[in-house]
């Protein structure tokens, strides 16, 4: 069982129905997500370090002259907000998305041109698109807000971002 | 959970599980090649257009993956549930998943 009993039986998930043929023949998830680096919200895998190290290796393209675009830069939000800076790093995200996927429909690709919202974000809007819904929650504040700012010595509440090799889940 | 026309049709509604395809494809492969917007309840297409190859149907040919024939592997739903994202990464807050 995963940490926080994530991991139901597609029987017993509340959405496939249990009479149905396909409870029978579809992969359950404990049987391909517990083998994934741990982590400790959503469904309890951490995909990006998972990829990097080669567990999985989803395939990139269908077709054979799309274009793999992989981007590195950092790009540092939130510089004047309360909460610690956001450092979005491309590298990760163009590990799996395409830049399509965000420009310019919901960010634009000029530094500073676009205002981002908390607000939106929680309502599903920009990086609530993914995050809340196939990518990790918005409850993990501390993973996109992780620069402290410049003279701020005093330490964040941290959550647990990383799980010691050999961790044992709680029962 | 998709069950957009699915069950006026008379099958049970689509679960399209991320996690089982992200293991094997990037986002980028339905999101960018095969033109899935990013938005539970926005692709709409029929069973016609799998078939022909679009949309499921780059993958569910019966070569990478199983043919639309096997209707009950998608149609795999409970009946009288809602389009709508379900499960792990769901964030329990004001937002419109």
């Amino acid at each position: 069982m995963a940490w926080g009993d994530e991991w139901v039986s597609l029987r017993k998930d509340g959405i496939h129905d249990p009479r149905g043929p396909a409870v029978r023949v579809l992969q359950e998830p404990e049987v391909a997500l517990s083998k994934l680096t741990p982590d400790t919200a959503g469904n309890m895998v951490r995909w990006v370090q998972s990829l990097e190290k080669g567990e999985i290796n989803p395939r990139a393209n269908l077709r054979p002259d799309t274009k793999i675009r992989l981007y590195e830069s950092d790009v540092l939000l939130n510089l004047k907000g309360g909460m610690p800076i956001v450092r979005f790093p491309h590298r990760q995200h163009t590990l799996w998305l395409d830049c399509t996927n965000c420009h310019d429909h919901l960010f634009k690709a000029e530094a500073g041109a676009t205002k981002f919202s908390m607000l939106k974000i929680l309502e599903g809007e920009q990086c609530g698109v993914c995050h809340g819904a196939v990518s990790f929650p918005l409850t993990e504040c501390f993973r996109c807000h992780s620069v402290a700012r410049p003279g701020d010595g005093k330490p964040r509440p941290s959550l647990p971002i990383a799980i010691p090799a050999g961790a044992v889940p709680p029962k | 959970m998709l069950n957009r026309r699915a069950e006026k049709e008379g099958v049970r509604p689509v679960i399209f599980p991320h996690w089982f395809h992200r293991i094997r494809f990037r986002c980028k492969v339905c999101h960018a090649e095969l033109g899935f917007k990013m938005r539970v309840g926005s692709n709409d297409f029929k069973m016609s257009d799998i078939v022909e190859g679009r949309f499921c149907g780059a993958c569910h040919n019966g070569e990478i993956a199983w043919p639309p024939d096997q209707c009950d592997l998608c149609h795999s739903g409970k009946r009288g549930l809602p389009t709508g994202i379900v499960g792990g990464h769901e964030t329990g807050g004001p937002g419109r998943w």
